[in-house]
């Protein structure tokens, strides 16, 4: 039997992984995208575990929002992102310094 | 369990502006580009009938419908017509801007009225569920307006900014959310405020939600140490959707701050009340000292906003009725502050010449005494100075933190309001002592110069109507 707190680390660890992806990738804005999707996935595993212990399907109506959510998430930021390659010609995270003071 | 048709009334306003936005979306295609001022009168006359609709169904008691996740009272109505006015100020001053650059498109005008469903949803929530919600459909259209002007670099790179920023801080939330919802074992806010009302002291669940919730939160209001976005993206945005952004979502932002910290989480304003004293205070000292060194002026406000916002939480965290209302005029002072003062900037600006810059306030008295004026007041206003309405704002706020007895908290924020003064009064000798070194004359339409002139005087007279009442 797999207990509560299980998946709880599970959340935590992937949670920690996607902040860290954030603040850390000096890169590509590409995974700074899959890290904010990967942030709703810990959240996701953590309504789920509650849900399902707590016996309460609350916590399961709320992931599917969240996923619809994450998706009309991921369509803006890949939109915007485009935007952005086309008057800049990079995606690179280390390129967007014009605006600072 | 059936749903009644009382329950639909009580949601009205709200179904009334979502069949507009989705109709005035599929009219905006048949309108020619021309005639393409049909949309935005199509978007003001919404939100005038949706104001009547939230007077119409505005209930004495406070009233929960849809299994517990909206409700309807007080608060929730006058925070609502404050949205619908704000909006319709920033709608109004956006058309000569978006005109003059080739931006007019009936898009500004459905993402800025989904926009605003987004925060009539969240100040009606109660539920976290139709909080995130509502908080999302805000924050997913304002991504979109801030990219608006797709050919400019600044403008994407701006949207990208507040994106990432913005995902992170709802992702911050939700985690919060998520450990509340194990703690609690609900996600309705009366609910969530039983359970912590039943438990014996707090636990480690509860604080560690707590802090994350709070983190969330603050990323939204832009509080220090999570203010980061808010000046690059008032920098970059196109100027009507600094605006908006700068004005109406914040009286949003304020509800959710109640709704979740007061009303759900009330019984741990001993541990919130900490937090928010350091995010007050970091956010006055951050924004009074660094708006100091902006030579922009869109860069200056967004600094202006961040000690506001410090202002906002030391009412809140007074944790009294008292300091609820301080803070609740606060928000509603400044919003229409910041919808004037960015008006200004639109009036000024031109195609092509944009009027962001302190120096392209130079000598403005010369050029326009009557603006110049207006413009005097708004700073004067956002300074705290009386008998603008922004100094009774300031003083409500000051004597709700004195009454719980945090008097150091009181000095610390004039300390710093009277540092922070020190840039909006800058400006006022830039728009008087300097000589003009740009002396075209203003060419605006007369319905933004009319509304800017009332918004001014507005701000002037509400002030001398509370210190007739004060005294």
């Amino acid at each position: 039997m797999i207990a509560l707190s299980d998946y709880l680390i599970i959340g935590a660890i992937l949670f920690a992984i996607s902040v860290a992806g954030i603040f850390l990738n000096r890169k590509n804005i590409i995974i700074l995208l899959m890290a904010i999707e990967l942030m709703l996935l810990a959240v996701n595993m953590n309504f789920v575990a509650f849900s399902y212990f707590l016996d309460d399907i609350a916590g399961q109506v709320f992931v599917f929002f969240i996923l619809t959510v994450a998706a009309a998430e991921a369509a803006i930021g890949l939109a915007i992102l485009v935007v952005l390659f086309r008057n800049r010609q990079t995606i690179n995270v280390e390129d967007l310094n014009s605006l600072k003071g | 369990m059936p749903l009644e048709t009382a329950e639909y009334l009580l949601a009205l306003p709200e179904i009334w502006v979502l069949g507009m936005a989705c109709l005035i979306l599929v009219l905006d295609l048949f309108i020619r580009d021309d005639s393409r001022i049909l949309t935005y009168l199509m978007v003001q006359a919404t939100l005038v009938v949706a104001a009547l609709i939230t007077l119409a169904v505005q209930v004495p008691e406070p009233v929960l419908a849809f299994g517990n996740t909206f409700i309807s009272d007080g608060m929730a109505t006058v925070l609502k017509l404050f949205i619908y006015l704000v909006t319709g100020m920033g709608f109004l001053y956006a058309r000569p801007y978006l005109q003059d650059r080739g931006l007019f498109k009936g898009e500004f005008y459905v993402l800025g009225l989904f926009a605003m469903l987004g925060m009539m949803i969240m100040v009606s929530a109660s539920h976290f569920l139709t909080i995130y919600l509502g908080l999302e459909l805000l924050s997913l259209c304002l991504y979109a307006m801030v990219a608006f002007n797709r050919d400019s670099g600044t403008c994407s790179e701006a949207a990208m900014k507040y994106f990432v920023l913005g995902a992170l801080a709802s992702g911050m939330l939700l985690y919060g959310i998520s450990m509340l919802y194990g703690a609690t074992g609900s996600l309705e806010i009366a609910a969530v405020a039983s359970a912590i009302a039943a438990e014996e002291g707090s636990s480690i669940v509860l604080i560690f939600a707590l802090c994350f919730i709070v983190v969330g939160l603050a990323f939204k209001l832009g509080a220090v140490p999570f203010h980061m976005w808010v000046p690059d993206v008032y920098h970059g945005a196109p100027t009507p959707v600094t605006l908006f952004i700068g004005s109406a979502p914040k009286i949003a932002a304020f509800a959710i701050v109640m709704r979740v910290l007061v009303d759900g989480l009330g019984g741990l304003v001993a541990d919130w009340q900490g937090m928010l004293v350091i995010l007050a205070v970091l956010s006055l000292a951050v924004g009074n000292v660094i708006a100091i060194a902006q030579t922009n002026l869109k860069r200056m406000l967004a600094y202006s906003t961040i000690s506001h916002v410090g202002f906002l939480l030391l009412g809140i965290l007074a944790g009294t009725p008292d300091g609820y209302a301080a803070a609740m005029f606060y928000i509603i002072t400044y919003a229409l502050m910041a919808v004037g003062a960015f008006g200004m900037i639109i009036l000024l600006s031109r195609a092509g010449f944009e009027a962001d810059e302190l120096e392209d306030f130079r000598g403005l008295n010369a050029r326009n005494p009557w603006f110049a004026f207006m413009m005097l007041i708004l700073m004067f206003s956002m300074a705290g100075v009386p008998p603008t309405v922004g100094f009774y704002a300031k003083l409500s706020v000051l004597q709700a933190v004195i009454q719980v007895d945090m008097v150091w908290l009181a000095l610390v924020a004039v300390f710093f309001s009277v540092i922070g003064a020190f840039y909006y009064i800058r400006l006022v000798k830039i728009m008087y002592f300097d000589s003009p070194t740009d002396e075209a004359a203003l060419q605006s339409n007369p319905g933004l110069r009319a509304v800017l002139s009332v918004n001014g005087l507005a701000v002037l007279g509400l002030g001398v109507f509370c210190c007739c009442i004060s005294s």
